[in-house]
């Protein structure tokens, strides 16, 4: 991922683990979070205590110390967490390339646990389970005070009014975002591990109620329980390891004053065809610490917290044209096996699960290992990014 | 002196104190950078533009558009549950800043461009927001 490091030190990622993916599990994030991390030391052929690094998402309940301390991981070189919510997913996995190939620690795990089904609160608190937004109280801090005495509180809402505007703009139809439902949901349906097993037609989702309009119940990602971790270590430990390792090519973060947190993604200058932020302030170093273009790309994990996000990270990625994302999808270009960019393959976060969007990495890895449950033929490089309306960041992986 | 518990409430703080008590005087001010005159909505410290920290509080027109709307189903929060279906705007104020609030007025008739003013509506006695309507409709 870095320029000039020695091919020793390159980054890879060796092993991935998950819990299993429901409604609702009966035991607590950091229950979860230790099966994953296990299911992930067990994939690569790594002993738990070689671990001497870890990155999180930095809304984890599950701290390094909590997990140390319950797993007997002897000493942590290095840590770090990244904002904010889902534009965490990639970023958490730059940082742990930049540890390993930096030489600060050797072998990093990243992981996020998650319960937020209807019947996972286990606090009081925003982030101890079930819906953020609904925990946070009548008294309302920071730019959330400019919303919630307006009743606009949930992502779902502050999405819906980027995606109203996208329309209005570019003439992207609410039906364009019901054709990304229906492709992940057609993946998920041939994923064992999905929690949704049924495809959904257009129909079926343009019946599904509404929840923000544009947004329908099938455009959201699911409320559910289950944890994820990934470990990423040196090209040089890889090769002592189980698994073929899967590179980190490329990664880069953005985070811009305007345009793309979802708080104040309107502000001065804040329409969508805007300033030049977001995955567009990204992309040109992904790619370009890459020499890849965006056409290189085999298969793509789209941050999905609602299925609009996909065209609109397509776009701001260079997948296809500004204001052009409707279009693309309606081509079935995202759509696998037959799509020339097929997106979010297992299922995406309204069919496999929600877990913030961290389920996205463990199948770009099953995609370049060839053993994706719905597999791209021959696929070199992954895409996977972090939510475009946060604090984000995007990786670029490689057999 | 009447207030509503359940209903979602600023933490106010020096920055956005200003705001909200001049609201309870149906005022609708912003920050006005004293340097360069960039208006800017939500409250900040500092201009974005020029880093001045010198501002007054400049009293609006009232005047702007639509830029974006949703209407919020269920679930919402639990102050809002009795009134859903409701709407959520994003109003670009005549200033330039963009503003979350809400239309009084038909759902049906929201549109992207439609030109509204602020009106007022008393929460309780500690809060006051600022809404809007069609322009021209006031009566």
């Amino acid at each position: 991922m870095l320029a000039g490091v020695e091919p020793g030190r390159r980054a890879a990622l060796v092993g991935i683990g998950q819990t299993e993916y429901a409604k609702s599990i009966d035991r607590s994030e950091l229950a979860l979070a230790c099966d994953a991390i296990l299911a992930a030391c067990e994939d690569a052929g790594m002993p738990v205590t070689d671990i001497d690094g870890m990155t999180r998402y930095d809304v984890e309940q599950s701290t390094e110390w909590d997990v140390i301390y319950s797993l007997g991981i002897p000493h942590l070189r290095f840590f770090a967490g990244t904002p904010s919510g889902g534009g965490g997913l990639a970023s958490t996995i730059v940082l742990a390339a930049m540890a390993v190939e930096t030489g600060m620690a050797t072998s990093v795990v990243s992981y996020r646990a998650r319960r937020r089904g209807a019947r996972s609160s286990f606090g009081p608190g925003p982030y101890q389970g079930g819906r953020p937004w609904a925990k946070k109280g009548s008294l309302v801090a920071g730019p959330n005070q400019y919303h919630h005495p307006f009743g606009l509180a949930s992502p779902a809402q502050e999405m819906a009014l980027i995606a109203r505007r996208h329309m209005h703009v570019y003439g992207t139809r609410a039906e364009h975002f019901g054709m990304q439902a229906v492709a992940q949901r057609s993946h998920a349906s041939t994923n064992p591990a999905a929690i949704m097993k049924n495809a959904i037609t257009l129909d079926e989702w343009r019946d599904s109620r509404m929840i923000a309009d544009p947004i329908h119940l099938y455009d959201c990602s699911l409320e559910n329980d289950g944890a994820v971790a990934l470990i990423v270590t040196t090209t040089e430990r890889a090769a002592d390891l189980r698994q073929e390792p899967v590179y980190v090519l490329a990664g880069a973060q953005g985070e811009h004053p305007i345009h793309t947190q979802l708080a104040v993604y309107f502000s001065e200058t804040g329409d969508y065809g805007g300033p030049k932020n977001g995955g567009w302030g990204i992309a040109p170093r992904l790619f370009g610490s890459a020499g890849v273009r965006p056409r290189d790309v085999d298969v793509a994990l789209v941050f999905d917290h609602f299925t609009m996000a996909v065209p609109f990270t397509l776009e701001q990625y260079g997948f296809c044209g500004e204001g052009e994302g409707g279009a693309f999808i309606e081509s079935g270009a995202t759509r696998w096996p037959n799509g020339a960019l097929p997106v979010n393959t297992h299922g995406g976060s309204n069919g496999e699960a929600f877990i913030h969007g961290f389920n996205h990495l463990p199948e770009a890895v099953r995609q370049l290992r060839g053993t994706a449950a719905n597999q791209v033929q021959g696929a070199e490089i992954a895409f996977v990014n972090g939510s475009i309306t946060d604090s984000s960041g995007a990786v670029l992986l490689s057999r | 002196m009447t207030t509503r518990d359940d209903y979602p409430k600023p933490v106010q703080d020096a920055d956005s104190e200003p705001f909200w008590q001049f609201c309870r005087s149906q005022e609708l001010r912003i920050q006005r950078c004293s340097q360069c005159g960039l208006h800017r909505y939500h409250p900040r410290p500092r201009c974005p533009n020029c880093r001045s920290s010198s501002f007054d509080w400049a009293r609006c027109t009232g005047a702007g558009v639509v830029h974006s709307f949703t209407i919020c189903h269920p679930p919402v929060l639990p102050a809002f549950s009795g009134r859903a279906p409701y709407n959520v705007v994003v109003v670009q104020l005549e200033e330039g800043p963009y503003m979350v609030s809400n239309l009084v007025g038909d759902d049906e008739e929201l549109r992207i461009g439609m030109p509204v003013e602020v009106c007022f509506t008393k929460i309780d006695d500690e809060l006051t927001i600022p809404q809007f309507r069609a322009r021209g409709s006031a009566g």
